[in-house]
């Protein structure tokens, strides 16, 4: 048999866990309370591998994995491809309010569209401010 | 419809309730000569700064448009948006056209677009380089271009010759349906989505598009699509 098949297991349903999180909608205090429980066990295991580094080992042993720092690298890679897909998310989520809060405030500066007169009057139209150009756009001072 | 309004819409011309939505990034040396080009026939245009890090707000201003400045760079999908959010505050306007900065779209494309929403029952009329020979359009870019329209048939319903054509002409219906979310080059393939999504009445014009030196030269990569792609679906 593969002696490899129970670690392989495990990875799969780790990944698949990950991915059910990263599907279902967030709700957020869930969301925040099961990453801060990960957070801890992930310390309370880094804690044990320190002061018994043999143990690591012997539970890679237990589930057909030649070397304990074999299962930290396992395990580091589940828990980083986690780490980003929930990163990415949340990303997302704050460009779209930066969008909105950038678009609210461009049209504050904006004059009224019925100001707008025909002909090459400029009068009752604000001049744009010179962008500095290592900025990224007009800021009130 | 009521008297007042339609003795509005008698005595005010297509061309002045038409707002011309002009997204614009660093293309300082052009949008001047676009937007004086464009202003000798559609008086109502607004440029969205999307951030620009050269002079091109003032530039847009001294042809003539109006400019609403994105405090910081978010994209030509945002931009178009919020050009849209602009244009539609004004309560005299009946069509939205979204119109490139770079000098490729003809003017009098636009009024053949805007034209035809005002005489025909339609929502929206898109823009397309294929239905005459007009435009030179490169193999390369032919062959990726004609890709993405069958897989937008595929994914969206909606039957266009062209994919991410920039000239576009939206009455007040398509404008408030189509809400884009995409801050990036996807927002093309987004609104073709919510035109089928909407059930929009659509149809397409057969326009020029001039590519100059200028405009290939800053023109989308072919590698654009991959990251198109990847906007689209790896939300």
């Amino acid at each position: 048999m593969d002696s490899q098949l129970v670690i392989k297991i495990i990875l799969i349903v780790l990944c698949a866990i990950l991915a059910l999180f990263v599907l279902l909608p967030g709700r957020g205090s869930r969301h925040v309370a099961i990453r801060r429980l990960t957070m801890l066990i992930l310390f309370a295991i880094a804690v044990v591998a320190i002061v018994f580094p043999n143990v690591t080992t012997a539970i890679a042993h237990l589930i057909g994995i030649g070397r304990g720092a074999d299962l930290l690298l396992y395990g580091l890679i589940i828990v980083f491809v986690g780490n980003s897909l929930i990163v990415q998310r949340r990303h997302r989520q704050l460009e779209e309010q930066i969008t909105t809060l950038a678009r609210r405030i461009a049209l504050i500066e904006a004059p009224e569209p019925a100001e707008r007169i025909n002909g090459t009057s400029h009068a009752g139209r604000e001049r744009p401010q010179q962008a500095p150009a290592d900025q990224a756009g007009p800021v009130d001072k | 419809m009521l008297r007042a309004q339609r003795e509005s819409a008698i005595t005010t011309s297509i061309e002045e309730r038409t707002w011309l939505v002009v997204p614009l990034y660093n293309e300082a040396a052009v949008v001047r000569s676009v937007i004086e080009e464009a202003r000798t026939t559609f008086p109502k245009i607004v440029c969205i700064d999307d951030g620009s890090t050269d002079a091109s707000a003032e530039e847009a201003y001294a042809g003539g448009a109006v400019v609403v400045r994105h405090p910081i760079n978010l994209g030509q999908g945002a931009a178009l948006q919020t050009g849209l959010d602009y244009a539609m505050r004004d309560s005299q306007a009946d069509y939205f056209v979204t119109f490139d900065s770079d000098g490729q779209h003809q003017t009098s494309d636009a009024l053949a677009m805007v034209q035809r929403l005002d005489t025909e029952p339609l929502d929206i009329v898109v823009g397309s380089r294929f239905l005459d020979d007009r435009t030179d359009v490169g193999a390369v870019k032919q062959i990726v271009l004609k890709t993405a329209i069958q897989f937008e048939r595929l994914s969206t319903g909606v039957k266009l010759t062209d994919a991410h054509n920039g000239l576009r002409a939206l009455n007040r219906t398509a404008a408030g349906a189509i809400r884009i979310t995409q801050n990036r080059m996807a927002h093309a393939s987004e609104i073709v989505q919510k035109m089928g999504r909407a059930n929009l009445r659509y149809a397409e014009q057969p326009v020029h598009i001039v590519y100059t030196d200028y405009s290939r030269a800053k023109g989308q990569s072919v590698w654009n699509l991959v990251n198109i792609l990847n906007d689209l679906f790896l939300k």
